[in-house]
């Protein structure tokens, strides 16, 4: 479980981020949605311990991300940022086996090799894993990226709008990575999406936040609803059913 | 891959793992075939570097073999190699440390204001106490002083790191850079106040060359030297991931403040001890390591690190032996260095494909 208590982050007299109050239930996939500027970014940079808060506290599976070991945090919980550029020239497999850095400390054992691997299959990178990342699209960029941090094995990951460039076909392709990775690994999930009608077609629960406050929080049906999302995105949209579930129509 | 259907049916990660065999590994090669060619260049630039070395030690001695005085001058000889490995260990070690760190690869550790300090620190001696004073400036004493000043700059300077709210390595490098070319400035503003003969002096002080250095410093310099470069090779692993940037570097549970600050006061040790020891290099540490990332093609620093160092020696004895034994023209070496590190600098950046 993820809990966040009275964090505030404040950038400047008018920007502010909180305080917030969440639960994040253990397991699953959340979705946090929101205009731009809303605080999604910040919010899970601060869970990520990328950012430092001002005010609060953040329990990541009970412990603080302010004061535990980045290390030892390191097994728990990971974040993707959105923006990744390197300066070294790496290939997806170097990339992936990264991800096995907190346990192995660089040097990597063969069971280390066997859980890239693993992962590397898992997001259909076999036949590029010799590739550099110079030499493959920004769909399979950012699929070496991810699988770079679900190889870190840790319960807890969280990823900075990670459908940013993909097509729809890449997209589609991504959050059903990821809701295998949630259903099949028991790894919780919290993502930052753009498009409301992924989050509801793949997530357990959405958060939806505006001017750095939490707007809503609950099940895709319970914040799937015209007069919510209206209010939180200050654009008329309407609910429909679709065949999948909730569409919104704006 | 292009099969658009909610929740591709798939096998589930473990039952896949068999997929896995030894050969799929991560290792710092992509292929055996860049290993091979890693281990045969290293080799090759290693003996190039001993082949010069040995070359400057015996070639056009003025004495014959057999002739006694043949060993002082090959000792005073040896002098000014030992001087060019330390030189090429400090500089290739620091510019490749400091790339890593800064996640930079277009500048040099000099932008902390080393080379700035060094040349106001001779000015300033010439300019205030005279030319006697200047060539009486030397000595383990002057030495010590030299390497703690620049130290206690650079560490002001990381002391920015730890300040709070705008704790920022670019900034951080800015006010180098701004430190750097106000003392500089001031240093020149100062020069053109000297006699003709004076600035002669000084002149010579202020490009690096090895017959700057002096052998009474090596029981201080080598051991400082050797333990920072094991160091340095022994973070290679952390240099890894802090390469990958911060968030990254923190996400895989790098203490990265901590662990930049660490290499950063690596890198001002070297950096001080080669800059009081033979002068400013500006150029060769940057030139060493974008040949380095070019031939290595790896991202571990266990490899780069050698091969930036052996790239580093190959140029410096290769250049003193041309200019010295074929071309008679001891004085410009540095300046020669300087001038193809120049445009390699120039043809790195107009073709920046693989920094």
């Amino acid at each position: 479980m993820i809990k966040l208590t009275q964090v505030k982050k404040t950038y400047s007299d008018h920007v502010q981020i909180g305080p917030l109050e969440l639960e994040i239930p253990q397991a699953g996939l959340t979705a946090l949605i929101g205009p731009n500027g809303a605080g999604k970014s910040t919010t899970l940079m601060m869970i990520g311990r990328l950012l430092h808060l001002d005010e609060g506290q953040i329990q990541v599976a009970g412990l603080d991300v302010s004061s535990t070991k980045s290390k030892d945090l390191a097994k728990i919980l990971t974040i993707l940022r959105q923006e990744n550029h390197f300066v070294t020239r790496l290939t997806v497999r170097q990339l992936v086996g990264f991800g096995r850095f907190p346990y192995s400390q660089g040097r990597m054992t063969p069971d280390d090799e066997a859980i890239t691997s693993k992962y590397i299959d898992f997001l259909d990178l076999t036949p590029l894993e010799n590739r550099y990342l110079d030499e493959l699209s920004g769909g399979q960029r950012q699929r070496a990226y991810v699988a770079m941090v679900l190889c870190q094995e840790t319960d807890y990951v969280l990823l900075d709008e990670p459908l940013n460039n993909l097509d729809i076909a890449r997209s589609v392709q991504m959050m059903g990575y990821l809701r295998h990775v949630a259903d099949e690994l028991g790894r919780t999930i919290i993502t930052v999406l753009h498009d409301i009608n992924f989050a509801a077609k793949y997530a357990d629960h959405i958060c939806a936040m505006k001017h750095g406050q939490i707007a809503a929080f609950g099940t895709v049906q319970e914040i799937m609803v015209a007069d919510t999302l209206s209010d939180i995105f200050e654009t008329d949209l309407e609910i429909m059913d679709g065949p999948y579930g909730p569409i919104a129509v704006y | 891959m292009s099969t658009i259907m909610h929740r591709k049916p798939k096998p589930s990660p473990a039952e896949r793992t068999t997929a896995h065999k030894s050969s799929r590994n991560a290792s710092a090669f992509p292929s055996k075939r860049l290993a091979r060619r890693y281990w045969i260049l290293l080799s090759l630039f290693l003996s190039g570097g001993l082949l010069c070395s040995l070359g400057l030690l015996l070639y056009n001695n003025p004495v014959p073999v057999q002739s006694p005085s043949f060993w002082p001058v090959v000792e005073r000889r040896i002098t000014a190699i030992v001087t060019m490995a330390i030189a090429a260990l400090c500089q290739s070690l620091a510019t490749v440390a400091f790339h890593s760190v800064t996640n930079n690869r277009i500048i040099t550790p000099s932008l902390l204001g080393f080379d700035a300090l060094y040349s106001t620190i001779q000015t300033s001696m010439i300019f205030f106490f005279g030319a006697g004073a200047l060539i009486g400036f030397s000595g383990t004493g002057a030495f010590l002083t030299q390497v703690g000043l620049m130290l206690v700059m650079s560490l002001l300077l990381y002391g920015w790191l730890l300040s709070g709210k705008y704790a920022d390595l670019q900034l951080m490098l800015l006010i180098g850079i701004i430190l750097g070319t106000g003392l500089n400035s001031l240093a020149s503003f100062m020069r053109r106040m000297l006699d003709p003969s004076e600035f002669d002096i000084l002149q010579a002080r202020l490009f690096g060359s090895v017959t700057n250095a002096d052998a009474a410093y090596f029981p201080i310099v080598i051991p400082v030297v050797l333990i920072v470069s094991i160091l340095l090779f022994l973070s290679a692993n952390r240099l890894n991931v802090i390469a990958l940037g911060k968030d990254v570097a923190t996400s895989f549970g790098v203490n990265h403040r901590r662990s930049v600050i660490y290499v950063l006061i690596l890198i001002s040790l070297l950096m001080s001890m080669s800059t009081a020891l033979i002068g400013p290099l500006t150029f060769f540490g940057f030139l060493v390591a974008t040949l380095s990332y070019q031939v290595a093609s790896t991202y571990d620093h266990k490899y780069v690190l050698p091969m930036a160092f052996s790239i580093g020696f190959l140029v410096l004895t290769s250049a003193y032996f041309f200019m010295y034994h074929i071309f008679n023209a001891p004085s410009v070496v540095s300046v020669i260095i300087e001038l193809f590190g120049g445009l390699i600098f120039l043809t790195v950046l107009l073709r920046k494909r693989s920094l």
